[in-house]
């Protein structure tokens, strides 16, 4: 069996049997703890600074962003996003309650389809779970109300972010995760809209997936404010 | 992959006269150099990130059978399937089985260098299941009937005309007089035709960055995002890994992806870094639903406890090649398999053997700058001049070369005589090249003076000037 003789090759390679109970212990005790290595310092500061350089790699990497007051701003913001880049006001939406709980009639155009992406779809909205400075990344993950298609088939990716949710450095992302949905079936770490740079080794926005990609972020956070 | 390494130098002959190739290698050689070094000015603390990469892959391997087995059980806990393949034969086989299985005719692949080991898209295509390439770079290739000539830019060696004629010969229902104003007018017809073969696609394949032994996870990272429309739209995602892939935890992975895309293409971080563990779980609406890891050995377990060990390491980033002189002048097609540059002129041996592919660990100038980059500190040149080693231990060497160095080898283990024929040879050539002060050719060395002239030697010696200085010094 090839678990078995693959093992094997690796004990013999290492020139010993299976590790013995308190070093296999000790390598359970790293796991459990996840320790952390050195975390870059760029994004170990105070809270506004640390939405300045979120939204700085943001847009360094080619995405934009809208700051709102409340969530009860949001659709206005998307609204007035579509109609400034001559966009469908039909879209894809996530069925996450943030998203379902806004009054969408406040903008008489915009008609959100609740649910998964099609291929057809070109706009599509989601709901950031976490926002991540130390690059501008945004996190994510999988879950029922957050459908994986919607970061990936639409031309435009609209997500919302809630202000209070973006963190320093990955694990600090990692440490809510766990905490709060364990490890979802998967989990999308995003910075930018799609690219490619495999025609003559020159950059081209818009390969296979979004050619935009646009964050609301929702001002939830008094301590984020400077 | 069928080998083509053992006709390297033919292969160097052919690219040194490929116009095209040459244009494409000029265009690019500055452009990895400059970008890396950009994102590595950024981030102060890179050169400790350096270490702590090579550090918990040197920790991985020493214990990498309780790593695998964690990873293992935590894939099949969260409903996901491990095949452990010996061989490329298993690992094709296994992927076939699931393939039969699912009735699949179709299947699309991300990237990855380890189904170009496999050959898997002929053997899929042996038994009647079209294999549809993603990557933009790689889906070229597969319209040229090309292999990669670079492991993150595959197609770099085309020019813009050679992407045009190929999708004109390919897209045939497309109007034949449409016009390629601008590079971008290629990437929006490649993003046309291969959002339909996302879309109907059965099985999607993936290589695999990492595996997360924590959490049972498989991690990829694109910057165009076909590997997560691969691994998102169709109902089976086949994830293809080496062993060597796995770290310990979700940080542990986080330094490494660190390095990885700053190394590469000199980006903070690539656009997608996805984590995938297991299949669609209730109340999903999308996702595969099946998730299977076909995990591979084919040849790695041979390098362990060797002195080769410090390769398994590696990550893949190219790195090595992006800054390599010789890389930059034969082109990755000329080393013959799946893996040019420094580290496929260690690896490559590693996996196919010493006897085809000696002359990869003899194509360098030594110059230590694969080393000087590597983000996870694997000594290339050590490694390198290791396989010299063991292909003279072996006879392989050719019968001259052996003679040449038998010669050097009794005068270098003679110091006092070494000091003396060498200057006498200095003194003699200088003598001799004193008109012109080069020398347009030499007896025994005619390859070597054709390309260029060799400057007559003047004044003294290294080990004279050298000593004289110690002394002035004392």
């Amino acid at each position: 069996m090839s678990r078995a003789d693959i093992l094997g090759a690796i004990r013999r390679g290492l020139r010993r049997g299976a590790l013995p109970d308190d070093q296999a212990m000790a390598l359970r005790a790293r796991l459990v703890g996840h320790p952390r290595h050195l975390v870059p310092a760029r994004s170990q500061v105070p809270r506004p600074a640390q939405i300045a350089l979120f939204i700085a790699n943001v847009e360094k990497e080619f995405g934009t962003v809208a700051r709102v007051a409340s969530l009860d701003d949001v659709p206005a913001a998307i609204g007035d996003y579509l109609a400034a880049a001559n966009l469908s006001t039909d879209f894809a939406m996530a069925p996450h309650p943030d998203l379902l709980g806004l009054n969408w009639d406040s903008r008489p155009m915009l008609t959100p389809r609740v649910g998964r992406a099609q291929g057809s779809d070109l706009v599509c909205l989601t709901q950031g779970y976490a926002g991540i400075a130390e690059t501008g990344t945004l996190m994510l993950p999988a879950t029922p109300e957050r459908p994986t298609t919607l970061n990936l088939l639409g031309d435009v990716a609209l997500v919302v972010l809630k202000a209070s949710r973006v963190v320093g450095p990955y694990e600090d992302g990692w440490d809510l995760l766990r905490r709060e949905l364990g490890m979802p079936r998967n989990v999308m770490l995003v910075t930018g809209p799609s690219r490619s740079a495999d025609i003559e080794s020159t950059l081209e926005l818009g390969a296979h997936g979004p050619r935009n990609l646009h964050i609301v972020l929702v001002d939830d956070d008094p301590a984020a404010i400077g | 992959m069928q080998s083509t390494s053992p006709a390297f130098k033919a292969n160097v002959t052919g690219a040194l006269a490929d116009a095209g190739l040459q244009k494409a290698l000029t265009f690019t050689r500055p452009r990895f150099p400059e970008r890396r070094a950009a994102a590595v000015a950024a981030l102060p603390e890179f050169e400790r990130l350096r270490d702590i990469g090579r550090d918990i892959k040197n920790h991985t391997l020493a214990n990498l059978d309780f790593y695998l087995e964690t990873w293992a059980d935590n894939v099949e806990k969260s409903g996901g399937h491990v095949h452990w393949c010996s061989t490329a034969d298993d690992a094709r086989a296994a992927v076939l089985a699931i393939c039969e299985r699912v009735g699949a005719k179709t299947v699309t692949k991300g990237k990855s260098m380890i189904s170009e080991e496999l050959g898997i898209n002929e053997h899929l295509e042996q038994h009647g299941i079209a294999p549809v390439e993603t990557d933009l770079g790689e889906y070229i290739l597969q319209l040229r009937g090309e292999g990669p000539s670079h492991i993150i830019a595959p197609a770099f060696h085309l020019n813009r005309e050679d992407w045009e004629e190929s999708f004109r010969k390919s897209h045939t229902d497309l109007p034949a007089d449409r016009v390629f104003g601008e590079r971008r007018d290629i990437l929006v017809e490649a993003r046309t035709i291969l959002r339909e073969k996302f879309l109907a696609a059965d099985v999607g394949i993936t290589g695999a960055n990492f595996l997360i032994a924590e959490t049972g996870s498989s991690v990829i990272v694109t910057n165009e995002g076909n590997g997560d429309l691969t691994q998102t739209l169709p109902r089976v995602h086949i994830v293809l890994a080496s062993i060597e892939k796995v770290v310990p935890t979700l940080e542990d992975a986080t330094s490494m992806l660190r390095l990885l895309a700053r190394s590469a293409t000199g980006q903070d971080f690539s656009v997608y870094t996805t984590f995938s563990t297991g299949a669609r779980r209730p109340g999903d609406l999308d996702g595969p639903e099946e998730y299977h890891v076909v995990l591979i050995d084919n040849g790695r377990t041979g390098m362990i406890g060797t002195e080769f060990q410090d390769m398994l390491r590696c990550i893949r980033c190219s790195a090595c090649m992006n800054h390599c002189p010789v890389y930059f002048t034969v082109g990755g097609h000329s080393y013959g398999w799946v893996y040019p540059g420094p580290m496929g002129s260690v690896l490559t041996p590693g996996l196919i053997g010493v006897e085809k592919a000696g002359h990869l660990p003899n194509a360098s100038t030594f110059c230590g700058k694969c080393e000087s980059v590597c983000p996870v500190k694997i000594p290339l040149p050590k490694l390198m001049r290791h396989w010299r080693e063991r292909e003279f231990e072996r006879h392989l060497t050719p019968g001259a070369m052996r003679t040449n160095l038998a010669i050097w080898g009794w005068f270098a283990r003679r110091p006092g005589l070494y000091r003396t024929a060498t200057r006498l040879a200095a003194w003699g050539l200088g003598l001799l090249g004193r008109k012109r002060g080069r020398f347009a050719s030499l007896p025994f060395a005619g390859n070597w003076t054709e390309g260029r002239d060799l400057p007559a030697p003047e004044g003294e010696t290294f080990f004279a000037r050298y000593a004289r200085e110690q002394r002035n010094q004392a």
